[in-house]
Parts: C-alpha cells; structure tokens; sequence
C-alpha cells in the first residue's frame, strides 16, 4: 500500500507522540485485559517500555486490597481508564464519571460494545456517549470501528483521538481492511491509534507504517506464551513502522525494476 | 423516612448487587473504608449517579439505595 508513508505526515521520527497536549514517551499502549498475573503484567509493562496503561472498573471484591494500581505506580505509566463492557452510551457515561472520580483524570478510553459476540462498536451509542462526555470536559479517546465516515464524525464531535480497530478484539486477525485504516489516517485530524486484532508483532508495525501514530495492543501481549518477549517485539515493531512510514517506501510494481544498471555489461 | 424514629434503625441497601443491612448513619466513606479495597482507585455510584470522593464524608446511606463501589481492573482492549 502506498498510503500516506511518502514521509510527508511522519517526517520526524523523533518526534514526539503529542496527545490531547500531553506528550507521551512511547507510541505503544499497553491493555491489560486477560493478563494471566500482575507479575507478568509488571513483567509486560516493563518489556514494552509503554507509557500508558489502560484498566477497567469492576465491583470491589470485600476485602482484596490492592490492584493494577499498584502495578501501574511501580512502573511509573499512566493510567488510562476504560469503559469496557458498556453496552450503551448510559453506561458508558456513567463508567466515565465514575472513573473520572476513582483515577482523577478526565482521560477516557470510551468503548460502547454491541454485542458479547464480535465485541465490535455500537456506532450510534458510542457517538451519543462520546457527545455527552465531550460537553462534559472529558478527553475522549473512543474505541471504534474501521469506519472511516464514523472516525470523522467522533473527532468533528470533539475526540481527541480516534482508535479504529484492526479486528475484533483479541481476534489476532491483524489489520483486515488496511484500505480503510488508510482512510482514516488520511483524513484524520486527530491522531490515529490504531486498538484491536492486533496479533503479533509484524501488525504492530504494519499499522504504523499505513499511518497510525500510535497501536494499543492487549492481548496479543498478555495471552502470549512469553507476554514479555511480545511485549518487547511490539516496542520493536511500532519503531521499525514508524521508522519505515517516514522512510517513504518504494512504491508497488508488477514487474521488476533493475537495479543493476545494464550500461557496462560484459560481452561473454 | 419517619423523624424520631428508633435510633439504632438499620438501613437496608444493596451493595454491588447483594443486599446488605448498614448501621443508622452509614455515610459513603464508612461503606468504603468497611469494604477494605482502600479508597485510591475506587469509585462509588447511589442510583445511577456517581458520588464524588469529596462528598463520601458527607454523604448519609438511606434505605433502598442500590450502591455500586468500584475499583479498577485489569480489563479493556
């Protein structure tokens, strides 16, 4: 694909991952869903050298003191609370305020699902709820679909990102319609990051390289066999596309190009 | 809520999802602190609305409430 990689979007790979006016050290955002320990989170978050680290609100257990908090705040990353397994924009608000309250940030990583089964965005509820928490002074970063006229609508809405999916969560299936993401990098004026389907590594990569200016990968990391090797491959891989999109590749051809020019050819 | 009733009055509430039977002046903050998941991280909401933290030691527990106390998780994509 040839994309928006010509350098012209990404011209400075040093340059600094700017979001909603905060800069954040590292292009790759770490969920925590499925994580088989804390230990191997820690492990994870470390490997990963993320920044930023998403986690969910859930019923209190009586009596079990500490949490991913306690992860969170040895390793020094941000907290960025999620709305996940909200089914609709009431919900999704509601978990919004109360994470508001629990995390004292106005970050919101806002997931409206429609369904147990794909898990894929409500599009009509996640724009109601990305609306509602816009006007309310949240910084609204909202899980969608690949969509690019739905991308567009939650960052004319206020969003200060948009993060299209590769695929359906914990799928693995990669980046499934490239042609869209493209899209939605190219038209964003917001940044792109890319969140779901990720499976390994090379997706990671292949995300930032159509465009993305960032990948949030869960579990591909934490249902690895070796959550930390991934982890790391995913910081190398996020690098290595972003590197590779502000490189300007060559462009796609049907035939070969020489590159050993014939003048000079021996007569044998 | 009758005035001048018995002062040891037991309030009956639901606490993320289970009934649960609190002393008469159970404000939001004891609920917290009983529950022993500490409070940095935790969220409560009374009937669909949130509680602030600022208002937990203010805020007196009533019959019927259904409260849900939070705490996060890992979870999320």
């Amino acid at each position: 694909m040839e994309t928006v990689a010509d350098g012209n979007d990404v011209a400075d790979v040093d340059d600094v991952f700017e979001l909603a006016g905060e800069v954040l050290s590292s292009r790759l955002i770490l969920g925590t869903g499925g994580v088989p320990s804390m230990t191997v989170l820690e492990e994870a978050i470390a490997a990963s050298g993320t920044s930023m680290v998403t986690v969910a609100l859930r019923r209190v257990v009586t009596g079990v003191p500490g949490s991913v908090l306690d992860v969170c705040d040895r390793a020094g990353v941000r907290v960025l609370p999620n709305t996940a397994g909200c089914f609709t924009a009431h919900d999704a608000v509601l978990t919004a305020k109360a994470a508001r309250d629990a995390f004292e940030t106005d970050w919101i990583k806002l997931e409206v699902i429609a369904d147990d089964r794909t898990l894929l965005p409500d599009p009509v509820e996640l724009l109601s709820a990305a609306e509602a928490l816009v006007s309310d002074g949240f910084v609204v970063l909202p899980y969608t679909n690949d969509d690019p006229v739905v991308a567009l609508r939650l960052a004319q809405a206020g969003c200060a990102a948009v993060m299209p999916l590769g695929a359906p969560i914990g799928s693995g299936m990669g980046i499934r319609n490239p042609y869209n993401l493209a899209i939605i990098c190219e038209q964003a004026e917001v940044p792109v990051i890319l969140d779901a389907g990720i499976g390994t590594a090379s997706d990671a990569a292949i995300a930032m390289e159509i465009g993305c200016d960032a990948v949030l990968v869960a579990s591909a990391v934490t249902r690895a066999e070796r959550p930390a090797e991934m982890a790391e491959a995913m910081a190398l891989a996020v690098r290595a596309g972003r590197l590779a999109a502000a490189a300007g590749r060559i462009p796609r051809r049907l035939y070969a190009q020489a590159s050993t020019t014939m003048e000079g050819r021996p007569d044998l | 809520m009758t005035t001048g009733s018995a002062a040891s009055a037991p309030v009956e509430v639901t606490v993320n999802g289970e009934p649960r039977r609190l002393p008469e002046g159970a404000t939001v903050a004891w609920l917290v602190d009983d529950m022993g998941a500490g409070r940095r991280g935790v969220a409560v909401a009374i009937d669909a609305e949130v509680v602030l933290r600022s208002s937990w030691e203010t805020t007196l527990l009533r019959s019927g409430a259904r409260i849900e106390v939070l705490r996060a998780v890992q979870g999320g994509c």
